[in-house]
C-alpha cells in the first residue's frame, strides 16, 4: 500500500488547474465584443496602455480587473460552498443557496444607503448582513452542527427570498444612483468593478484563503463528525466559528463587488471533489484555481453569447448551477 | 501499577436529570476494563467524559495521572483515542485516508503528514486486518470492516488508552470475536489500555479484567466478572430472569437469559430506580 506524498498531490492538481485558469484569463483578455488580433491585444498588454489607444484602454481598465475580479469571486465562492458544505455536512449547503450572499447584499445596499462609499465601509456591513442570514438559518435549523438535510435547505430558501424582497424594497425607496441598478443586486455581474476597487478586494480576500488552507485538515476532521474530530485534539467549536466567520467574510466581500451570483459554491467543490477525493487539503487549492477559472470561462460565456451587449453572469451560473442542485437533491433521497 | 483514569465522585447532568451520580473508580494501566449496563444506565455518557468530550458538572476526571481539566484538547488526543459508537459513514474518504486521520494530533500546523506516521497507519491496518481495504472508500464497506477500520484510526493515535463504545454492536459473532481478541492483543503486546462500553454479557465476562456495571447513573458493581455476573445482582439491574453458570470454555461465569415471563424491563426498573432513591 502507498499513500502518495501530500505535498506532491496538491502540486500535482494545482498545476493543470493553474495552467486552465491561465487559459481562461488569457481568453478573457483577447475576446470581447470588439475583436481584435492577438498581436494589437499582446502590444496594448505589453504597452501598459502608456500608449494612448482604445484597445489598450479596453484591456487595461476594462477587461483585466474583470478577468482579475471573476478569478476572485469565483474562487472565493468555491470556498464559501466548499467550508458550508464540511460543516454543516450537508452537499448541497452554498453561500448563495443558503441566503448568506442575499444578507450580504443587504447589509451592502444598506452601508452604501447611510452614506459608506468604499469598499472597506459597505463590506463591513455587508458582514454583519451575511453574519445575521447566516445566525438566522442556524436558529430556524436549532443550531448546532448535525442538522437535516431538507429544513437547511427550507431555511435558506426563505431566508433567500426574504433578503431578495428587502433589497428590492431598499432599492425603490432610494434615489442614490450606485444602487439603483436591481438586476446587478439580484443576478450578480462582473462588469462594474474598478482597477482599485479589485485590488482593495485581493488584498483583503488572500488572508482568508490562508486561513481557511490552514483549517483544511481540521475540516476533514469535521466530516468524521464532532465527537471523533474532537477525540483528534480539535476544538470544534472554535474551528467552526472561524470557518464561518472567514467564508462569511469572504463570500460578504465578493458580494459587495458582483452582487448575487448564485451556484458557483456548489458546482467548483462537487466536480473537483469527484475528480480529486474529499480530502480538503487537496480540495482548498484546488477550489481556488478551479473556482477562478469556472467564473472566468462563465463571464466569456456572458460576454460573447448574447446576440447584443452582455448578459449577466448570474444567469449563466445558475443555468449551470441549478440543474446541478436538483440532480444532488435527487440523488440524496435515493 | 499507575491509574491510567481516576473517576471521582463524577456527576453529570442533562439539564436537571442527573445521568451519573457520584460515580468513583480507577482503571488501572494495561487493564481491559469493560462497562456494563442497561439502556440509558450512563454508559456512553461516561465515555463522553473519559474521552473530553462532556464536562463534568462536579467531581474529577485524571487521565494519565493529570486532571482532565488541566489537559489540552490535543494532549488529551494523545493519551485518549475513541472508537465512538456510531460516526458518520456517509464519508467518501478512503480507508488509507481515514486511519491516517488518527495521526493528525501530532501534525504541525499544515497538518503534512511524514514518512513515519505513513508507517504508522500502515502498521495500523494491518494490525486490524484492513490493509487490503486501503483505497477502499468508508462508505462501500461491510460493518465488520468499518469497525476495524475505525479501531486502526484509533490505533494509529498511538494512545495509552484505547476507548470504545459498543464496538460489537451490529456484528456477527465471529466478527465480535475478532473485535475482542484485537484488544487483548493490543493490550498484552503493546501494554495499552482498554476501556470498552459493551452489552453483551457474555463476552465481558470473557474478556474483561473488571466489569462495571452501571444502573441509573450509579455503580451497580464493580470487580472481576465472578463479582459482578451474578444472577441476583444482574436481575436487580436489567430487571428479567436469567441463569448464570460456568463458561465452559473459560473460568468465567456465563449469562444465559430466560425468555419469556419475566421480561418487563421497565416496570421492574422503576421500582429499582425508586428504591434508590
Amino acid at each position: 500500500m502507498r499513500i502518495a506524498s501530500l505535498v506532491s498531490r496538491i502540486f500535482l492538481v494545482c498545476t493543470p488547474l493553474a495552467l486552465i485558469l491561465v487559459i481562461a484569463a488569457v481568453l478573457g483578455l483577447f475576446l470581447g465584443t470588439t475583436y481584435q488580433s492577438i498581436a494589437d491585444v499582446l502590444s496594448a498588454i505589453v504597452t501598459k496602455g502608456r500608449v494612448d489607444s482604445t484597445l489598450a484602454t479596453i484591456v487595461w481598465r476594462i477587461r483585466m480587473p474583470r478577468v482579475v475580479l471573476a478569478i476572485l469571486t469565483g474562487a472565493s465562492l468555491s470556498l464559501g460552498g466548499l467550508v458550508l458544505q464540511a460543516l454543516l455536512r450537508n452537499p448541497l449547503a452554498e453561500p448563495y443557496i443558503l441566503g448568506i450572499s442575499g444578507g450580504s447584499a443587504v447589509g451592502a445596499i444598506a452601508g452604501m444607503l447611510l452614506g459608506f462609499s468604499q469598499l472597506q465601509g459597505v463590506a463591513f456591513f455587508s458582514f454583519a448582513g451575511s453574519m445575521a442570514a447566516l445566525l438566522l438559518i442556524l436558529a430556524i435549523t436549532s443550531g448546532g452542527m448535525v442538522m437535516k438535510k431538507d429544513s437547511l435547505i427550507l431555511a435558506g430558501v426563505m431566508v433567500n427570498a426574504f433578503c431578495g424582497s428587502i433589497i428590492i424594497f431598499l432599492i425603490s425607496l432610494t434615489q442614490d444612483r450606485r444602487v439603483l441598478n436591481i438586476l446587478f443586486w439580484l443576478m450578480g455581474d462582473l462588469s462594474m468593478s474598478s482597477q482599485t476597487q479589485v485590488m482593495v478586494l485581493a488584498v483583503l480576500l488572500i488572508p482568508c484563503t490562508v486561513i481557511i488552507f490552514l483549517f483544511a485538515q481540521p475540516m476533514n476532521l469535521l466530516l468524521m463528525g464532532e465527537e471523533m474530530a474532537g477525540n483528534m485534539g480539535l476544538n470544534v467549536r472554535r474551528t467552526s466559528l472561524v470557518l464561518l466567520m472567514t467564508s462569511s467574510l469572504m463570500v460578504s466581500l465578493t458580494v459587495c463587488c458582483t452582487g448575487l451570483l448564485g451556484f458557483v459554491g456548489l458546482v467548483t467543490p462537487h466536480l473537483l471533489r469527484l475528480l480529486l477525493g474529499p480530502d480538503h487539503r487537496v480540495l482548498v487549492p484546488a477550489c481556488i484555481f478551479g473556482g477562478g477559472a469556472y467564473l472566468v470561462f462563465c463571464d466569456l460565456l456572458a460576454r460573447i453569447l448574447p446576440a447584443q451587449g452582455e448578459m449577466p453572469v448570474g444567469v449563466i451560473t445558475a443555468m449551470i448551477g441549478a440543474p446541478l442542485f436538483m440532480f444532488l437533491l435527487w440523488r440524496s433521497k435515493r | 501499577m499507575k491509574q491510567a483514569v481516576v473517576v471521582q465522585d463524577l456527576n453529570i447532568l442533562y439539564g436537571k436529570l442527573p445521568i451519573l451520580r457520584n460515580v468513583t473508580f480507577s482503571v488501572t494501566e494495561g487493564e481491559y476494563f469493560i462497562i456494563i449496563g442497561p439502556n440509558g444506565s450512563g454508559k456512553t455518557t461516561l465515555v463522553k467524559v473519559i474521552s473530553g468530550f462532556l464536562k463534568p458538572h462536579s467531581g474529577s476526571v485524571e487521565i494519565m495521572g493529570r486532571p482532565l481539566v488541566a489537559i489540552t484538547r490535543r494532549s488529551l488526543a494523545h493519551a485518549v483515542a475513541l472508537v465512538p459508537q456510531s460516526p458518520p459513514m456517509d464519508v467518501p474518504f478512503t480507508v488509507a485516508e481515514v486511519v491516517l486521520m488518527g495521526r493528525s494530533p501530532h501534525l504541525g500546523l499544515l497538518s503534512l503528514e511524514g514518512r513515519e506516521d505513513m508507517e504508522i497507519a500502515e502498521q495500523s491496518m494491518r494490525f486490524t486486518n484492513v490493509s487490503h481495504l486501503a483505497r477502499s472508500r468508508l462508505d462501500q464497506l461491510s460493518a465488520g470492516e468499518r469497525q476495524r477500520v475505525l479501531i486502526a484510526r484509533a490505533v494509529c493515535q498511538r494512545a495509552g488508552i484505547i476507548v470504545l463504545d459498543e464496538p460489537t454492536a451490529s456484528l456477527d459473532v465471529a466478527h465480535q470475536l475478532h473485535i475482542m481478541d484485537l484488544m487483548e492483543k493490543l493490550r498484552t503486546e503493546q501494554g495499552i489500555t482498554v476501556i470498552m462500553v459493551s452489552h453483551d454479557l457474555n463476552l465481558a465476562a470473557m474478556y474483561a479484567g473488571r466489569i462495571l456495571l452501571l444502573n441509573h447513573g450509579n455503580i451497580a458493581g464493580i470487580g472481576a466478572a465472578r463479582d459482578v455476573i451474578q444472577a441476583g445482582l444482574l436481575e436487580a439491574t436489567y430487571g428479567c430472569s436469567l441463569l448464570v453458570d460456568q463458561n465452559p470454555f473459560r473460568e468465567v461465569p456465563r449469562v444465559t437469559p430466560a425468555p419469556g415471563e419475566f421480561a418487563q424491563p421497565d416496570s421492574l426498573h422503576r421500582k429499582v430506580f425508586l428504591k434508590q432513591d
